[in-house]
């Protein structure tokens, strides 16, 4: 029975009937399928596009904004930069290493598309507790997943952030931002014009893995069931980074010679998605061979080609008489080519067996897209919002924490270091990489795409989230993401010129997750205009959802920013016996939401005090003024290291910097836990060689900034006077002790059930750490 | 007169722009060589630089070896070419059996990218013949297999004859005898697994690279 195909698909009766309407009949089942495919949340943003409206996209040096496969900025010198981030979470959560290849192939391919070489990769992960084997078992699956395909198809991995948390059992996140570099009048845009052109498939052939895979995958939760999930394992996709390599060569070999007229790529929706999308934006149609497309398997239906998420596609639309020229240069890259379809008047996509055999399908191109619904899904505040002030958290900090009175042992529980992560990737091709993974930004050097001329010029790149401070407050959190962001990148001389976000949410059909959701966009929407910085792409991932867990409210940011001028390589976190060491900026810390509050703090009556409330207050100007101050300092090498102060706070800058450079401190005027593990935003740590002191001091003053003397580089401990007293050995022991020995899957790791979300003991989830 | 090296690209490669831009800032000239090219031309010296040629499917370099282009490279360095293999390359030199011995997954089953400390541990050849044995140089390695295997009657050969070229400080990988580059008998051509490409440029940190590179300005 054919009735309840739709939902089957994913279509709900409403949408179905919608389709009835847009074709004056009744869709056959391959039409069906693909409206399900390019209706799905995954493709159509209908729950959040009304909200993402709100995000501000323009300004003068924006080329492309959202809603193509990646935004472009103008970066001067004749440059334009692509970036892109997206998620790649659920089939993460069933693949691991494949989920996380795929997400780095797919958005390789959306910066290549537009003409770019891909330059630079980062990665946001959030995976559960590392002491929860399933956990384990998909972060060490997906770490190995971008270390296979990332370094395999010769893009660097030169940043990014590794989280582990309770929320995130059972729905981990993989969000993989790409950047691309090309000369300005390079641009080309995923367009089909010119009545016969032709649409021609480059790369692989098309399989039956991925079929469905956004309607299945990604827009719906996770049952309980682990065979549920083991049954949807087919419709993840599997990636060959070598055939993304010579793509990859091939299309920009194509772009270089102007033998082309548009390219896509071919994600999620695969051909559906690639034909309609090149025919609509060009105001054209397209007749699509289903028979003339190169396929793995015998027997496939027309509905599994055109749905068909095989990786490593793209389709490229060619003037006939440039074919055989294309061709050529596609046989040099051994890469597949098969014209698959022609560029028609009228607007019709059509899905024909044979070029001009039977129609299968005929419907509106752009009904695929622009029709899709939208909804405004009910939002509601959860009960007791607005949040009381955190000053009525009234608590004995000392029997709070996990080693009663004791600082130090607090402060040695959250430090990590991500170099076990980062250095599976390769961080250093291109010979760009000026700071790599592990500091507070990432600093390349800006080479031209075509002359490899080195601009003297340096390109800056971070990608950040906070789950925590959003699970407080979503809209304060999401600013205050940004904020770190831009502070991020002025700790190595740059200013913003870009954001991309990924918004990782929850199940929208809950009208509390959709509040946080419209929240975080407003905190998006406020800080990008507070810093000027254009939102120039997005992805949207619902659905993070296991086992009737929501996870905590996840945005993450990712900025794009620019050195004017490399005369040197900025100072870094590594400090110098006999700095003096300053923190700039006044900001109030506050433990609300803090990462010593998550990690630290075993009591569950203090954990549940400290995880409502207000977050420390995000003053734009006061923050704009500290930004502005750090990123003269360190262009002017008037300091000898800076460290942005951020999860962990003051204490845990502090024990990074003397960790990495393996020299101690003795400090003052840190007075208690608060102090020292509270979080504000518009906190920076410097050391200063002593005859500088005057001239920082002096430049903090006129830009109005509080400088704040704590203390001194010096010896083998880390101390702070009435407060801890450590020996530096044990502060860099905790700081490199790996998380875990080598990983192994669990025997049967499909079926091993995952922790009850909540029920981990928050002390033994592992710290977590920013790497980029 | 100027070097003149040939930097060879397989499918799968992805170091040669930057060994190009290394030769050239030593002050060599660098033309990229394609793996089914029928003539190397007129170079001094060829350089087969990392990446994963053909997806390194299989096992790394055991497809690359069939490329048309190492006949030429295996006639070039029997008359006495010089011939480097960096990372692929030096897996690709061992399966052309060019060089001894083969490498292996590292000993910690991950890969590995991340400074390296090394010695150089022999002056006899081409790429070391102006540096003196003892020194230190800290260049990255970029690998997944490069823990170098072979015979107890190869390794004695190496030793033999001086063909080992550059020893690890901290062996990251497991490589016998903390090999991380070795030589033929004659010292034309030599495998390393550390990119000195990527050490070539004040602002990467260190310079140690390009003065190991500057090895081949003697063949021009």
């Amino acid at each position: 029975m054919m009735v309840k195909l739709h939902r089957s698909l994913g279509l709900t009766d409403e949408e179905a009937e919608s389709i009835k309407g847009i074709l004056g009949r009744r869709p056959n089942d391959l039409e069906l399928a693909m409206y399900a495919v390019m209706w799905s949340e995954h493709c159509s943003y209908k729950s959040s596009r009304l909200h993402l409206k709100k995000l501000p996209s323009e300004s003068d040096w924006v080329l492309v904004g959202p809603g193509e496969n990646a935004g472009v900025v103008d970066i001067g010198d004749g440059i334009a930069a692509a970036l892109r981030i997206e998620s790649h979470n659920h089939p993460s959560a069933i693949e691991p290493y494949q989920g996380a290849a795929t997400g780095v192939g797919g958005i390789i391919r959306d910066i290549f598309t537009m003409g770019a070489r891909p330059i630079a990769l980062l990665d946001a992960l959030s995976f559960g507790p590392i002491d929860d084997l399933r956990s384990r078992w998909i972060a060490d699956g997906v770490i190995a997943g971008i270390s296979g395909y990332g370094n395999a198809v010769g893009v660097p991995t030169v940043g990014g952030e590794t989280v582990f948390d309770d929320t995130y059992v059972g729905n981990p996140l993989v969000n993989v931002m790409c950047v691309g570099l090309m000369p300005s009048e390079r641009l080309v845009l995923g367009r089909a014009s010119g009545e016969g052109n032709l649409a021609v498939l480059l790369g692989a052939s098309t399989g039956r893995d991925g079929i469905g895979g956004v309607s299945v995958l990604a827009s719906a939760s996770f049952e309980n069931d682990q065979d549920l999930q083991a049954q949807k394992r087919p419709s993840v996709q599997v990636g060959d980074p070598f055939e993304e390599k010579r793509l990859i060569e091939a299309c920009l070999a194509l772009l270089d010679a102007g033998l082309v007229v548009g390219i896509q790529d071919l994600g999620g929706a695969g051909l559906t998605c690639a034909t309609s999308e090149t025919a609509s934006r060009g105001g054209m149609g397209m007749d699509v061979d289903v028979a003339a497309v190169p396929r793995r398997e015998e027997g496939m239906e027309p509905f599994e080609v055109m749905t068909s998420e095989s990786q490593e596609r793209m389709l490229a639309i060619v003037e006939p008489d440039l074919l055989e020229e294309v061709l050529a240069i596609c046989e040099r890259w051994d890469v597949q080519a098969a014209v698959v379809g022609r560029v028609t008047a009228g607007g019709l996509l059509r899905v024909r067996d044979g070029m001009n055999g039977t129609v299968l399908a005929e419907l509106p191109a752009a009904s695929l897209h622009e029709d899709a619904p939208t909804y405004a899904r009910p939002i509601s505040a959860p009960e007791g919002w607005p949040l009381v002030d955190s000053g009525s958290v009234d608590l004995d900090l000392n029997s709070a924490g996990a080693s009663a009175a004791d600082v130090g042992a607090d402060l040695l529980s959250l430090l990590a270091n991500s170099s076990w992560v980062y250095r599976q990737y390769d961080h250093m091709l291109f010979c760009n990489t000026v700071i790599g993974p592990g500091a507070d930004a990432t600093l390349l050097r800006l080479k031209h795409p075509d002359s490899g001329i080195d601009t003297g010029r340096g390109l800056a790149l971070t990608v950040d989230g906070n789950h925590r401070w959003c699970a407080v407050d979503p809209q304060a959190g999401t600013a205050m993401i940004v904020a770190e962001s831009v502070l991020n990148l002025a700790c190595v001389g740059a200013r913003p010129l870009a954001l991309v976000n990924c918004l990782n949410f929850g199940n929208p059909e809950n009208p509390e997750i959709m509040w946080q959701f419209s929240e975080a966009v407003d905190g998006l929407a406020e800080a990008a205009n507070a810093f000027g910085v254009p939102v120039v792409g997005g992805n949207v991932s619902l659905y993070n959802e296991s086992q009737g867990h929501n996870i905590n409210p996840s945005p993450v940011v990712g900025l794009l920013g620019a050195v004017d001028s490399l005369g040197a390589i900025p100072p870094g976190l590594v400090w110098r016996e006999g700095d003096r060491v300053v923190l700039l900026g006044s900001g109030k810390p506050n433990l609300i939401g803090s990462l010593w509050a998550t990690k630290a703090v075993s009591d569950a009556r203090a954990q549940e005090a400290f995880s409502k409330g207000r977050l420390a207050e995000l003053d734009y100007e006061q923050h704009l003024r500290v930004v502005d101050l750090v990123r003269k300092l360190v262009v002017g090498g008037l300091v000898s290291a800076v460290h942005d102060v951020s999860s962990g706070g003051l204490g845990v800058a502090l024990a990074e910097m003397a960790a990495t450079s393996e020299v101690g401190f003795t400090g003052a005027r840190v007075h208690d836990r608060v102090q020292l593990f509270g979080e504000a935003p518009s906190r920076v740590v410097v050391a200063v060689k002593p005859e500088m002191l005057g001239e920082v001091e002096a430049a903090a003053a006129s830009a109005v900034v509080t400088l704040t003397r704590i203390g001194l580089v010096t010896g083998q401990r880390f101390s702070i006077k009435g407060l801890l007293d450590l020996d530096l050995a044990a502060v860099v022991a905790a700081w490199n002790e790996p998380p875990f020995a080598g990983v192994t899957t669990p025997a049967g790791a499909a079926k091993v059930k995952p922790t009850e979300p909540g029920t981990g003991n928050a002390s033994n989830t592992g710290p977590e750490s920013d790497i980029g | 007169m100027t070097t003149k090296v040939g930097v060879i690209v397989f499918p799968g490669s992805n170091c040669e722009q930057d060994v190009v831009e290394a030769l050239e800032t030593v002050g060599a000239t660098a033309k990229l060589l394609w793996h089914k090219d029928t003539d190397l031309g007129d170079v001094d010296a060829v350089v087969l630089p990392g990446g994963f040629a053909h997806g390194d499917y299989l096992r790394t370099g055991a497809m690359a070896r069939f490329s048309p282009i190492m006949d030429l490279v295996a006639k070039f360095a029997y008359q006495g070419g010089a011939v480097v293999g960096i990372c692929n390359g030096f897996q690709i030199l061992t399966e052309a059996k060019l060089l001894p011995g083969a490498l292996y997954k590292n000993k910690g089953l991950k890969f590995l990218c991340q400074p390296s400390s090394l010695r150089v541990a022999s002056s006899n050849s081409v790429l070391t013949g102006h540096l003196a044995e003892g020194t230190y140089l800290r260049i990255p390695i970029n690998h997944f297999e490069g823990n170098y295997l072979c015979s107890p009657q190869t390794l004695h050969e190496l030793q033999e004859n001086n063909s080992i070229v550059l020893t690890y400080v901290d062996n990251p990988n497991g490589s016998v005898a903390d090999i991380a580059g070795i030589c033929n008998k004659s010292g034309n051509v030599v495998g390393l697994m550390p990119h000195p490409e990527r050490a070539a440029h004040w602002l990467l940190g260190s310079t140690d690279g390009a003065r190991l590179l500057k090895g081949l300005l003697s063949c021009g």
